[in-house]
């Protein structure tokens, strides 16, 4: 019994927290998450392939990059295939300059914002090839993974994503 | 035909080396860049220098100017203790127009940089040292005749907040090399704004 409430009581706890850290703006939602938390998506083993690129409002080629990921989640939304962005703005400015950017941009992709300031941590631990400059992308799918350092356009990233479709 | 194949594989060699840029124990290149002042620094210029601060820096950049007090602070520091900073843009200013070396001087002249901060026009020195992004350190320090790269990587493990800091990876770099020790760890990643170049 004691543990039945207790187990109801962190329920509620993990759930609160969880909510707390979603945060809204005219009904868009990002979520705000720690290396920890969000490590688990860039080892999913499943037969869908994921582009997980990291970006930020004020990088100006990780802007213009980001029409080429909406077009790559829109044009293979059939099949399976999952854009990330992984914001990494300053944790304070979620609510000022991220939201009303991914909302001006009309973004349909998934965005979170990563928030953990020990990157010499996590860096390597998203690729050991990655100095931690942005953009950077991590694509993989069942039998693949590959990290770019670099601004993609549309044929390029296309051009490694159609192979892993068949 | 060998030989051909043999100059091209040296050739290939040297590119790659090239793009690398240096990596800790490497002997780092002097240079000669133009200061927010008008004049040119060099790192001959420091004889009594036991070595530099050299940090790859902009204009624009948030995560730079989230450190720039830091920097000051750096050079306060330990240019008397004899490791002055020496920052320098190695932004291409028709890429990112708010890297020109006229806006480098107002933000020189707004933040009273006490350091140099200089423009690598043409990216000269950029390719040498291999920086990606903004802001990046290489810690440098005087064996002999030479400056030898002691430390690479980024400034602390905080760039929100200085007063959160936990690891200070610059400061005590410097401080091992005073006490004539090795910098522990000598290479540091962090995120930040990539040097922008022509494609």
């Amino acid at each position: 019994m004691t543990k039945k409430i207790l187990l109801g009581f962190s329920l509620v706890v993990s759930l609160l927290t969880m909510i707390n850290k979603v945060y809204a703006v005219d009904g868009r939602a990002i979520r705000k998450v720690s290396f920890d938390e969000f490590e688990p998506r860039l080892h999913l083993e499943n037969d869908t392939i994921y582009v997980v690129n990291f970006w930020a409002t004020w990088c100006a080629p990780c802007v213009r990059e980001i029409p080429v990921f909406e077009t790559i989640q829109e044009q293979y939304k059939d099949q399976k295939v999952k854009v990330l962005l992984v914001s990494l703005d300053f944790p304070n400015q979620l609510e000022s300059r991220v939201i009303p950017f991914v909302d001006r941009m009309g973004m349909k992709s998934e965005v979170v914002l990563l928030d953990d300031t020990d990157s010499n941590r996590w860096i390597p631990l998203v690729s050991e090839e990655w100095t931690g400059a942005i953009p950077a992308t991590v694509i993989f799918a069942r039998g693949f993974r590959g990290f770019y350092e670099q601004e993609f356009h549309l044929e390029e990233l296309e051009s490694i994503i159609k192979p892993l479709l068949n | 035909m060998k030989r051909a194949s043999i100059f091209l594989g040296i050739l290939f060699l040297a590119a790659a080396g090239f793009t690398q840029g240096y990596q800790v124990g490497d002997v780092a290149g002097d240079f000669r860049l133009k200061n927010v002042d008008g004049k040119y620094v060099s790192m001959s210029d420091y004889p009594d220098a036991k070595g530099f601060i050299v940090i790859f820096s902009c204009n624009h950049c948030p995560y730079v100017v989230a450190y720039e007090d830091r920097m000051i602070a750096l050079h306060q520091e330990y240019a008397a203790k004899g490791f002055p900073v020496i920052a320098i843009n190695a932004n291409d200013p028709e890429v990112q127009p708010q890297d020109s070396y006229e806006l480098m001087q107002e933000r020189a002249r707004e933040k009273g940089f006490p350091f140099p901060y200089v423009f690598d026009e043409g990216q000269k020195v950029l390719p040498l040292y291999g920086a990606t992004r903004t802001p990046h350190v290489f810690l440098l320090e005087r064996v002999g005749d030479e400056l030898k790269v002691a430390y690479i990587g980024a400034i602390d493990d905080n760039y929100q907040d200085a007063s959160q800091v936990k690891e200070k990876y610059l400061a005590n770099a410097i401080e091992a090399l005073i006490k004539g020790k090795r910098p522990e760890p000598d290479f540091t990643r962090a995120i930040g704004c990539t040097i922008k170049k022509k494609s």
